[in-house]
């Protein structure tokens, strides 16, 4: 019985401890796959400016070849592999949003084309583009009457 | 020199996202849009471009970087095309990465069956 006890404080004291461990745990897991994926991001921007590419024209192509390889790692599902050790980490970069736009699409495949993929393939990009377009309509009206 | 910057600075972005999800529990969809979205203001202020140019890829991969390329498309095409930029500016800087994205989810969702939990 007093090991019993002992257990259950124990577990008790787990309880109480955990709460903040794992927080800790998690962001030094999200900042190193963060900055693992900005330094690949970095790689290529570099090897695009080494053929001549502009600034803007660098950046969009190191977006869309992330964008394309993180939607291939998820069909073989290996980014959600990455995204249960590194949370935020695989989430925030735009790497995250390819996934969360490769996920549902392979997911609702089976409802069909339209209603099932097409429909579903947006059910995250959906609000990030409705709310990121509407804050960048509110930029551009500002930006109009101030410049 | 480039990759440390971008090391941290990525990494310190993404931080604040996890630290978002442990204390708040938004979902990830959640965390997504409201990153475009500050990225988008702080990108309309004109301030995020400063971090842009110091941490390169640290700061336009995440997806405050996404929200900031909103923003400066949109502000590029009312300096060229007037008061249609606003309509149009935005989704033009971002067409690359959601064209690339939907045609690459689409063509995986051909290609893979959804894998066995």
């Amino acid at each position: 019985m007093g090991k019993e006890m002992t257990k259950e404080q124990y577990s008790n004291m787990v309880k109480k401890a955990s709460p903040d461990s794992p927080i800790i745990k998690n962001c030094i897991h999200a900042f190193i796959v963060g900055g693992i994926i900005c330094c690949i991001g970095q790689f290529i921007m570099n090897w695009c400016s080494v053929f001549g590419m502009s600034t803007e024209e660098s950046t969009t192509c190191t977006s869309v070849i992330l964008v394309v390889t993180a939607s291939l790692l998820t069909g073989l599902g290996l980014y959600s592999k990455l995204g249960k050790f590194a949370g935020a980490g695989s989430v925030v970069p735009i790497t995250g949003f390819s996934n969360s736009v490769t996920a549902p699409a392979i997911e609702f495949k089976k409802e069909g084309f339209i209603m099932g993929l097409g429909a579903k393939i947006f059910i995250v990009a959906g609000p990030v583009i409705l709310y990121g377009v509407l804050t960048s309509i509110v930029v551009g009206i500002i930006y109009y009457f101030v410049s | 020199m480039d990759y440390i910057k971008a090391f941290c600075v990525g990494g310190f972005i993404c931080v604040i996202g996890q630290i978002l999800i442990d204390k708040t529990k938004l979902t990830s969809a959640r965390i997504l849009v409201l990153f475009v979205v500050s990225g988008c203001i702080l990108g309309g202020l004109g301030w995020y471009q400063k971090l842009v140019e110091f941490a390169g890829a640290g700061a336009s991969v995440p997806l405050l970087g996404f929200g900031n390329n909103l923003a400066r498309g949109v502000m590029s095409e009312v300096d060229k095309a007037g008061f249609m930029g606003i309509l149009t500016g935005g989704l033009k800087a971002a067409a690359g990465g959601i064209t690339a994205a939907i045609v690459s989810a689409f063509v995986m969702a051909c290609v893979f069956d959804p894998k066995e939990k």
